[in-house]
């Protein structure tokens, strides 16, 4: 016997979904409260010292916290080529906003205190809030686009093209939909980003993080359901109208899809799917009302609570969709036709399962080290080695 | 096939991957000169040496950060700019890929927060093991981005299925232990080994020439003189065995390297100068050293090494056989694999040909219709052109043993000689600090460029592998990585030599405070105003 046949390719398949989502999940929740500092930064600071307080709780761990997303572009290539090469491609002005937003913010936390120039500050200040806001946007809005099918075609050699000019292209993501999606991302991880303020700070910078998280969880909550009821009226899914090999060759073109009909219609054949959007509005309301509160740990979790509902309702919606083509319906990435090979998902999935337990085990000692509030104190004695 | 956006997409590659490749080799030999430093430290608990750690590791942290910076890049530009490449090898190519994020960049990056931020919240030794990890996670980095690009010089275990129409993997056994990527790592750890060494030596030498910092300044000479003596001779020798290596799996590009056009009888001798002439097939003014190349290449006195020549008649024929099992692939794609098995065995004897009839396809968009000077255009594309990887090759030689005489003498002068540097070898040691920055790129410029006209060796040509996007699309990353990067690396370049004119904190005659602190922290006596106090 074979050794990688000791699972079935289907079932590794919604494994290595599951865990793509995971990845999403995980991204979210670690590098998503970076983000929302970032996005927060020139607010909640009004002076040097208080940037830097704000600064200096993520300051150690931002770094660990980023490579759960490059994980996700590395597993997205390990364990889902097409989507990989289809996407980034797809989305090709739009990643390199996020790249050049992403580029910045490492160098803005190591290298803004390095210098006392009030405008070298500032301009930094400036830079880690673009760092912060426009990826979360933008990843926001891909989401909102690949709801509605992205114009991609496949040729016979499986070679994605994208016809049309690359402006109007760029221009063509940023429709109404998408947007709100971008407002729903944005104001979701600024609400997460607050909420880890409020346990790592005191004083002013946690008051008005509270102020601006608990109006951005609001924000969340009402953008999130409005963005469901104009997907379940305005927006038309995508069906697999072939037979699906479940267990065939990963070749998108071996099945036809039709673009009609509602993504809601994932709720009546699977009811229980409903339970994440629920807890996606649980989690928001329940951060927001902890954000009013003062409290300080429930927040964070709640916080956490709320990503995990809004990113598992998306991923659940959709499946076994991955990225529906809205040009040429049949070339849409499924579950079941986007995948690596047997042996390598298999192969993958047990480095997988030897690592992330290493990894989650030394993170969580690594955030027990760091436990407790930076104050402004802090920053002010160590202010040569920390940021 | 639009031949600007392919152009456009390799001079982007380069572009940011050279980029790149300008701060990995330090992080990689700086962060284990740091993790020596340390336990130094540990083991002697001399306030130098905590002083010494903590120098060189704020100057690891400037350059680090924009490791990690442009390798955000990295990780995502295969699917950008190569996105027929990412689909036709992904299955293969993204496993290392995804591991390197699960075993050594999760392991850098969340203790690299702790080593600067957990000096006061950690006992030395737990703070020592931080680092090592450090230096370790960025070392399994570079074995795994080496294993990815190992395959893309010699694709073992792994074979093409007509029905994905891309390359699976048949052995993850065999893509790990390549022997090519094993050779690779060795030599390319080395180097980043070597290129930490020089810097630390140069600004070291820097320190003594202006009479400043003596204390560390010697022994920092003293570390790095004995490492970096070691990582030269590893890099020369596993340089050799990378050559080795290549006499079997790239024939092509060991022929490029040494502009051997046609085949010798054994041993070849080695072209010590010369001046290749791509078109006339030839090496004017050329300068042989009878023997040693045969000796280099093979091991032996009897193997024959080919000739460029040699090789474009075999890639013609290896054209033809491709020509066939694209017809077969087609058919079994077409009837979504319910054929013959005729078909099938056919398609399969001439798979590994498939690659060379995608060669034609910047001639013709269907290989079955090239014509025989089609076929002769397409057999001579995949001579590389051979001067840059000539004289390049033979520069970063120059460079690696330059390295280990510098290292020699240096490692001399600190053992025996009673740490009596003479001015003009410590201005030398400043002069070489570019040096092996400028071979590390030769070096990785031999390779990628040396490979071409493949991405993946004999399997996908370049000109395929690219995105269907548009010049605009280029230019507007092109542009904004180049200015974005130049901006950067200015601003790097600005704080590097700040803070190597600021020098360390505190000079070793006030540290009696710091041996003070130190007791106090061993003794546990957290609430001492000293285990918190000075700032540093």
């Amino acid at each position: 016997m074979i050794l990688y046949e000791l699972f079935s390719f289907d079932f590794l398949r919604v494994v290595w979904w599951i865990l793509l989502g995971v990845l999403l999940i995980g991204f979210a929740l670690t590098d998503g409260f970076d983000m929302g500092v970032g996005a927060l930064l020139p607010f909640v600071g009004k002076t040097d010292v208080e940037r830097r307080v704000a600064i200096n709780t993520i300051g150690p761990v931002w770094e660990g916290n980023q490579v759960w997303f490059i994980l996700g572009g590395g597993a997205i290539f390990a364990a889902w080529p097409p989507l990989y090469a289809v996407s980034f491609s797809g989305f090709y002005l739009a990643m390199f906003l996020i790249l050049a937003a992403l580029i910045l913010r490492p160098v803005g936390f190591k290298y803004r205190s390095k210098r006392d120039s009030a405008a070298w500050r500032n301009g930094w200040d400036w830079a880690l809030f673009v760092g912060g806001a426009v990826p979360a946007l933008v990843f926001g809005v891909a989401v909102g686009n690949v709801l509605q099918g992205v114009p991609f075609e496949l040729n016979d050699m499986l070679m994605p093209l994208y016809p049309g000019n690359f402006i109007m292209k760029l221009l063509g993501l940023l429709n109404p939909y998408a947007l709100l999606a971008g407002v729903v991302s944005l104001s979701m991880l600024m609400m997460h980003g607050a909420a880890w303020l409020t346990l790592k700070t005191e004083g002013p910078v946690q008051e008005r993080a509270r102020a601006i998280g608990s109006v951005a969880g609001m924000v969340a909550f009402v953008t999130y359901i409005l963005a469901g009821i104009w997907l379940a009226f305005g927006i038309k899914g995508y069906q697999i109208t072939s037979v699906v090999p479940a267990n065939g060759p990963s070749n998108p073109l071996f099945s036809t899809v039709e673009h009609g009909g509602s993504w809601m219609q994932a709720y009546a054949d699977r009811p229980w799917i409903a339970i994440a959007p629920i807890l996606g509005l649980a989690g928001i309301a329940l951060a927001t009302m902890g954000l009013r509160a003062g409290k300080e740990v429930s927040t964070l979790l709640w916080s956490k609570l709320g990503i995990f509902g809004v990113i598992s309702s998306v991923g659940l919606t959709m499946f076994p969709f991955i990225l529906p083509s809205s040009k040429q319906p049949d070339a849409s990435l499924t579950v079941w036709d986007s995948s690596s090979s047997h042996q390598t998902l298999f192969v993958m999935l047990v480095c997988a399962l030897i690592f992330m337990p290493i990894i989650l085990a030394y993170t969580a000692w690594v955030y027990k080290v760091l436990w407790g509030k930076v104050t402004v104190e802090d920053v002010e004695r160590d202010s040569h080695s920390v940021y | 096939m639009d031949f600007g956006i392919v152009e456009l997409s390799r001079l982007q590659f380069a572009m940011t991957a050279m980029y790149h490749f300008l701060f990995v080799p330090l992080t990689l030999g700086l962060s284990i000169i740091v993790a020596i430093m340390e336990t130094v430290y540990v083991m002697t608990n001399r306030p130098i040496w905590r002083q010494m750690t903590k120098f060189w590791a704020t100057l690891f942290g400037i350059n680090f950060v924009l490791g990690v910076a442009t390798g955000i890049t990295m990780e995502f530009q295969f699917g950008m700019n190569w996105s027929y490449y990412s689909h036709y090898v992904g299955d293969i190519f993204g496993a290392p890929l995804a591991i390197e994020g699960l075993m050594a960049f999760f392991m850098e990056a969340t203790f690299v927060g702790l080593m600067f931020f957990g000096w006061e919240k950690l006992s030395p030794v737990k703070h020592l093991v931080v680092t090592w990890l450090v230096a370790i996670g960025s070392n399994f980095s570079a074995l795994w981005i080496l294993i990815a690009n190992g395959w893309m010089q010699n694709p073992v275990g792994s074979e093409f299925n007509p029905l994905t129409m891309r390359m699976e993997m048949t052995s993850f056994f065999d893509v790990v232990f390549n022997p090519v990527a094993q050779a690779k790592f060795v030599h390319t750890v080395s180097a980043g080994y070597v290129t930490a060494a020089v810097f630390v030596l140069g600004v070291s030498s820097w320190y003594m020439l202006k009479g400043r910092h003596f204390e560390l300044a010697r022994r920092s000479i003293a570390v790095a003189a004995s490492f970096g003596l070691a990582s030269a001779l590893s890099v020369v020798i596993l340089g050799d065995e990378s050559g080795y290596e290549t006499t079997h799996n790239q024939k092509m590009k060991l022929a490029a390297m040494e502009a051997m056009w046609d085949t010798e009888p054994a041993p070849a001798s080695f072209t010590l100068f010369g001046i290749p002439d791509q078109q006339a097939r030839e090496t004017k003014y050329a300068i042989h050293i009878p023997w040693v190349m045969g000796l280099i290449g093979t091991r032996s006195l009897t193997d024959q090494i080919e000739g460029i020549n040699d090789l474009v008649k075999g890639s013609e024929e290896r054209i033809r056989n491709g020509i066939v099992a694209y017809d077969d692939l087609l058919k079994i794609h077409e009837a979504k694999g319910d054929v013959t098995p005729e078909v099938k065995a056919q398609f399969e004897a001439n798979a590994g040909d498939l690659g060379y009839a995608y060669l034609l396809k910047r001639y013709v968009d269907d290989p079955r219709q090239a014509t025989d000077a089609q076929i002769k255009m397409a057999a001579d594309d995949t001579v590389p052109t051979v001067w840059p990887i000539f004289w390049s090759f033979r520069l970063m030689v120059a460079l690696g043993f330059s390295f280990i005489a510098l290292m020699i003498y240096f490692f001399v002068i600190a053992n025996w000689k009673g740490m009596q540097y003479p001015r003009w070898a410590l201005r030398m040691a400043v002069i070489v600090i570019p040096a092996p920055w400028i071979a590390a790129e030769l070096g990785w410029f031999t390779a990628e460029f040396g490979r071409q006209p493949w991405t993946v060796d004999g399997v996908l040509p370049t000109a395929l592998s690219v995105s269907h996007l548009s010049v605009g699309d280029l230019l507007v990353t092109l542009a904004g990585f180049v200015a974005f990067y130049t901006v950067l690396f200015i601003i790097e370049m600005g704080l590097m030599i700040k803070y190597i004119k600021k020098g360390p904190y505190q000079d070793v005659e006030i540290t009696q405070e710091w041996q003070t602190r130190h007791e106090n922290r061993l003794a546990g006596r957290k609430n001492d105003p000293l285990v918190t106090m000075p700032a540093e």
